[in-house]
């Protein structure tokens, strides 16, 4: 579960992280009474406003801007709430902006000069271990830093049995330079970082930048946390968090149905049991000159409620040309899917689209007699390539 | 020989008394696998389709022998089955349980790491070594002995790679599902590794998916081996968006080298036969056994 800037800021401070400190605002109201509230709790006199949406690159987009007093704060507030916010991580049509995080300023001048670092913690799937991935190089894109200057990268494994140790903790802050109070900053930092990490059961959490103030501290600026889905029956307060607005409206309703759906660009829907075959059934939809519309996995049981229901979000698209259904029948029988098939169509009516069936495996030739008997404008196949081979057909 | 399972290996099902347990032991029973108990805390004494019940997997392994565990318990309890089976001194450990989550499985993987047992999964099909055990929930009947070896990521991908070898008129020694999370026991270089060493074994379909870098790790050792022993491989996923997670939760491409594409050009380089389109593999693995025996 990927969770807003706010929120993740909000799980990292509850673990003794320090923050950039912020109010969330849905309207220009709540956004000039947060700052008001801001100043009077920090002294802050500038105010950064920054759009919440799931999504990197919010600066290029022009979604986060700082303001210099009250009227700026009401102005920008004003133009990014309901905006559209486009960044290289969105699609072209970008994002809606519901909300604005109102956050103090905390490149104010001072003693020293300002840093910015990377700080990102995640799983390292060759060990099977969390590691601290971390860089020098603050506020940059880490995989442009990763291609142009990798050994500006650092990682620090960390051994599950005793959790991140003391000399791991000044290992980093060693290698990013650092020395005296921001030297003692950054190792409380990542240990703490580290422990909320792990409390969370967070999958990721990538803080960029962290920031070493004029005055020696070190913070989290920005805070980009994913939430392990598996783990979440264990933090029932963080089931709140979940925004759909944030998610596809059509993915969201899949996934009440129990169907593990992901929204394509494609012409071919496609309907599969099990995540490999089904992105193998993409692939095949590519090279016989479609373009996959979706993934959808229905899982085990193929019935016609489930077939039906995976019908139904495949035809809200309306770019979709043909549906490609492909189940490899093991424990559950090609000729239960089949009449699953044909009773789904017959209770929808009218499909307007092409539809190839393949069914393999167990009962497969009863199958394929019932989809050919079923007098439905329905394609039967049983190999991998004749589904392959009717698809093109259609698309001619 | 096969790898792994066979008709001697002494299998008891965690989650025995479970509707998934009671279901797929019951096949698995059905097969002719050699299922000799189950394991269920509290339930210990008890008979559940003709086999005994016991309270731990230690009082099955000083009971009945067992040497062999397939784990159908709930994800919030599996990471502990993993550990428990290990303890017990099991040897091979097969996790079918969906779900489990991450921090668990570093945990458990931490744990049985010094262990002498071998993990395979979680959110695995099983093993199966055709005419002798059958050791997960895959369909029995489409898997024929022979000598092709499969190692797979996916559930219904590795039916679909078996159906197609068993068409071309070519069986199974042992196929292999490792499971599609972030953290699995055994590892597509381990499981191609069995494989290879196995003298029956003419041959390994290694099918991979985006995510990750096992695909590469297995191509690198598989060409440092030196073997001669042809490895035909598939990566789904090519159409996969970045960034998006496609039903296995290790399944998304986070980087340009875990793309189907960079997966399939390194395993090219290494000297597997990669095929394009999924609907090539059981044909690939014919022509290129053909060709081994001119």
């Amino acid at each position: 579960m990927n969770l807003h800037e706010y929120q993740g800021k909000e799980i990292l401070s509850s673990f003794g992280v320090r923050i950039q400190r912020g109010i969330v605002a849905q309207n220009v109201q709540e956004a000039v009474a947060a700052a008001k509230q801001l100043t009077e709790e920090t002294g802050t006199g500038w105010h950064v406003i920054k759009a919440q949406i799931h999504a990197g690159g919010r600066g290029k987009g022009g979604g986060v801007k700082l303001a210099k007093n009250l009227q700026e704060v009401e102005d920008i507030a004003g133009q990014i709430i309901g905006m559209n916010l486009i960044t290289p991580q969105t699609s072209a049509t970008g994002k809606k902006v519901h909300q604005v995080l109102v956050a103090e300023d905390v490149y104010y001048p001072g003693d020293s000069e300002t840093s910015e670092f990377y700080v990102s913690v995640l799983l390292n799937r060759a060990t099977g271990r969390n590691m601290i991935m971390y860089s020098t190089e603050g506020g940059m894109d880490i995989e442009t830093v990763a291609e142009e200057t990798p050994h500006l990268i650092f990682t620090e494994e960390i051994d599950p049995a005793v959790g991140i140790m003391p000399f791991q903790a000044r290992r980093v802050a060693f290698n990013l330079g650092l020395s005296g109070t921001a030297f003692k900053e950054m190792t409380k930092f990542v240990t703490s970082l580290y422990t909320a990490y792990v409390k969370s059961d967070a999958s990721l959490f990538e803080i960029n930048p962290v920031l070493k103030t004029s005055d020696d501290k070190i913070m989290a600026v920005d805070a980009k946390v994913t939430i392990d889905d598996n783990a979440l029956y264990r933090h029932k307060d963080y089931l709140e968090l979940r925004d759909i607005r944030e998610e596809s409206a059509i993915e969201v309703e899949a996934g009440e149905k129990g169907l593990n759906y992901v929204d394509l660009d494609g012409n071919v829907g496609c309907m599969v049991n099990g995540a490999g075959l089904a992105m193998a059934t993409m692939d095949l939809i590519k090279q016989a000159g479609g373009e996959p519309a979706n993934f959808l996995d229905v899982g085990g049981t193929a019935d016609a409620a489930r077939v039906e229901a995976a019908f139904k979000i495949i035809l809200k698209d309306p770019a979709v040309k043909a549906i490609l259904i492909n189940i490899f029948g093991g424990i559950v029988r090609c000729d239960r899917v089949a009449q699953g098939v044909i009773d789904a169509y017959k209770n929808m009516g009218n499909i307007n689209v092409p539809i190839i069936v393949r069914l393999q495996g167990t009962n497969a030739d009863i199958a394929k007699e019932l989809i050919d008997n079923s007098g439905l404008d329905v394609l039967s196949a049983t190999e991998f390539q004749e589904a392959a081979d009717k698809v093109q057909q259609v698309l001619a | 020989m096969s790898v792994l399972v066979n008709k001697d290996s002494k299998i008891i099902v965690q989650g025995f008394t479970g509707s998934e347990g009671t279901f797929h032991a019951g096949q698995m029973i059905e097969y002719g696998t050699n299922i000799v108990g189950g394991v269920t805390p509290g339930k210990g004494g008890q008979t559940h389709l003709d086999k005994p019940v016991f309270n731990t997997v230690q009082d099955a392994v000083n009971e009945v022998g067992a040497d062999t565990t397939i784990i159908f318990v709930p994800p919030a309890f599996a990471a502990d089955a993993i550990m428990e089976a290990a303890d017990a001194g099991i040897k091979v450990i097969i996790t079918i349980t969906e779900g489990i989550p991450v921090a668990d499985m570093i945990t458990a993987s931490n744990y049985i790491k010094h262990k002498d047992c071998r993990l395979i999964g979680p959110n695995c099909p099983g093993v199966i070594t055709p005419g002798e055990a059958k050791v997960g929930i895959m369909p029995g009947f489409v898997f024929k002995k022979g000598n092709v070896g499969i190692v797979s990521k996916s559930g219904t991908l590795t039916y679909e790679a078996a159906d197609q070898v068993v068409k071309q008129g070519l069986g199974i020694t042992t196929a292999i599902g490792i499971g599609g999370d972030p953290i699995i026991g055994t590892t597509t270089k381990e499981a191609v590794e069995l494989l290879i060493n196995d003298p029956e074994t003419e041959a390994v379909v290694m099918i991979g998916e985006i995510g990750g870098q096992l695909e590469a790790d297995a191509a690198n050792w598989y060409k440092e081996s030196g073997s001669n022993k042809p490895v035909i491989g598939f990566i789904a996923g090519e159409t996969a968006p970045a960034g998006r997670t496609m039903g296995h939760a290790g399944a998304i491409v986070g980087g340009s080298d875990d793309t189907a594409q960079a997966k399939k050009k390194i395993m090219s380089a290494c000297g597997i036969h990669v095929v394009d389109s999924p609907a090539e593999i059981g044909s690939k693995v014919a022509e290129v056994l053909a060709l081994q025996k001119v």
